[in-house]
């Protein structure tokens, strides 16, 4: 198991019933969110009822791992003691072209001083931890 | 029918506030806060606080209105309300609310206030240390995003980096609040000048448009505003501040979760602008004073563009400080200093000068204003905006 991007005991995701199989996915190494039975549109996070269409017949579909920078940040101020004295890290806010536009929030890989562009495409990788499997992101190519 | 309005049906009649401090720095319970700046607004207004039948809040505020009630001994309790949402979104909404109680005839003589003792509490700035991250959280903790500076921040890069809008205009904010703020008695930054290589020389907290003087402080004490009818404020002792307009809201799905609003680059003000001017039958231009919630500079930004204040273009070249300070200003914001520099008091502290500012009595009094505007919280959903004027504007 390689080294995860930030410290050790940062809060850990809850494994809700109404999110299980996209953790599920993420142990598989798939990425996979609700996708609707009454329109078809992919829909995130995980939410009860479709917002488009009103179905509650929301299945999960696996999705291409992909996807394109939509916003940044790099956090200087630690919010939590595990992340005391740390350092500064990338957070992404990932637009998924391949899924309806659904947009998830993830780090980003690599040198947490490089430049960030938006638009830039990046792919997903899984990052296993003891219970849960967290999707970051590396800029592609 | 008679029109569907609030305008010009009721008025601001008293304002009170506690001493503001530093966050955990105050000697009294946030209870006690509460009460003193009830009290205070009642003074102001002239009337017995066991007149006061309803209590308004938001932010989850945990002094409770039936509390209050009790402990100020008050006749009988008519209205009862807290607005959802986090953060300060909801302090124009508080007003209106208690507004639209006494305009309806549900109470006659309202209560709108915030009080927050983070010393007794727990502080904003730092995530919440329970070991599993639970609904959208799980999806936002794991990868240290945790912060409401840290909530909004993307919100400001996709915008700044969009319309290619300068951190220059985030300081001009930052820097009229800290300017306003060393004439103001009240200001806990009296006396704490900032200049521009102070705030290029700050640390960052977020980059790349939030450094530390971009962020609002935190901080103890309360604050209160009396909502009566317009007829009766015209005898009590202060000049009225008569509500012209207020809306509250989000526009479509600005509230989806993980960051997934499809206008995501947002303040969340664009239909509630639109709606606060429709009732306040006036535009941007009609406002002389403006008091625009600072949680971060950023959303000041935002909530000003989507009300129309400044357009994006225009926002690297208007964004000075000369154009927003009280005395040479074309658009006077946050005369007291604001969440930055007077307290964050989530906003409460905004109407109250914004209702000085019509009064005539505030220390950078700007001359002759009619119109002051407030904007609440911005980036939070709901979030709220209200305008108040005077006699002639009615
Ligand atoms: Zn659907």
């Amino acid at each position: 198991m390689s080294k995860p991007y930030l410290p050790e005991g940062l809060p850990a995701p809850a494994q809700e019933p109404i999110a299980l199989p996209y953790w599920e996915g993420t142990r598989a190494g798939r990425l996979v969110i609700q996708k609707c039975g009454g329109c078809g549109k992919h829909q995130w996070g995980p939410e009860w009822v479709c917002h488009r269409c009103h179905s509650f017949d929301l299945g999960w579909a696996e999705v291409a791992p992909r996807g394109r920078i939509y916003s940044w940040q790099r956090p200087h101020h630690p919010v939590h003691p595990a992340l005391d004295g740390h350092g500064p890290y990338l957070i992404v806010l990932v637009e998924l072209p391949g899924a309806d536009g659904v947009r998830m929030v993830g780090n980003l890989l690599g040198d947490p001083m490089q430049e960030v562009t938006i638009g830039a495409e990046v792919e997903a990788v899984f990052e296993p931890h003891d219970g849960y499997t967290l999707v970051q992101w590396r800029l592609v190519g | 029918m008679s029109e569907r309005t609030l305008r010009g049906r009721v008025a601001i009649a008293g304002i009170g506030e506690t001493t503001y401090y530093k966050h955990g720095r105050s000697p009294d319970a946030e209870f006690k806060l509460a009460l003193e700046a009830i009290l205070h607004a009642c003074r102001d207004a002239g009337i017995d606080p066991r007149e006061v039948d309803g209590f308004a809040s938001y932010g989850g505020d945990r002094s409770d209105g039936p509390r209050l009630a009790a402990a100020l001994g008050i006749h009988e309790l008519r209205f009862s309300n807290m607005h959802w949402g986090g953060g300060g979104g909801g302090v124009a909404a508080a007003v209106a609310n208690a507004g639209a109680a006494v305009h309806a005839g549900m109470a006659h003589c309202v209560i709108a206030f915030r009080s927050l003792a983070q010393g007794q509490f727990a502080r904003y700035g730092r995530g919440a240390q329970a070991a599993a991250a639970s609904g959208d959280d799980a999806f936002l903790a794991p990868y240290g995003l945790m912060s409401p500076a840290q909530r909004f921040a993307m919100k400001i890069t996709r915008f700044m980096t969009e319309h290619g809008i300068r951190h220059e205009a985030l300081r001009a904010i930052a820097l009229t609040s800290y300017f306003h703020a060393q004439t103001n008695p009240r200001a806990v930054m009296r006396g704490r000048p900032l200049d521009a290589a102070k705030y290029e020389d700050s640390r960052w907290i977020i980059e790349p448009f939030h450094r530390l003087f971009d962020c609002c402080m935190e901080n103890d004490g309360a604050a209160a505003v009396l909502v009566v009818p317009a007829e009766r404020a015209r005898d009590m002792p202060h000049r009225p501040a008569y509500l012209l307009g207020a809306a509250q809201g989000g526009h479509h799905r600005s509230a989806a979760p993980v960051h997934n609003a499809p206008d995501y680059a947002s303040a969340h003000f664009p239909t509630v602008a639109r709606n606060l001017w429709s009732m306040a039958q006036l535009g941007p231009k009609d406002v002389d004073v403006l008091q625009a919630y600072e949680n971060f500079t950023g959303g000041v930004l935002l909530g000003m563009i989507e009300h129309g204040m400044v357009s994006a273009e225009e926002a690297n070249e208007f964004m000075v400080p000369e154009n927003l300070r009280f005395d040479t200003g074309r658009l006077p914001l946050n005369t007291s200093g604001g969440n930055l520099a007077e307290c964050y008091m989530h906003g409460l502290e905004l109407v109250n000068e914004a209702v000085r500012q019509l009064r005539g009595t505030a220390p950078n009094q700007v001359r002759d204003p009619k119109v002051a505007m407030v904007i609440g919280g911005p980036m939070v959903t709901p979030v709220s905006s209200l305008i108040l004027g005077t006699e002639e504007t009615l």
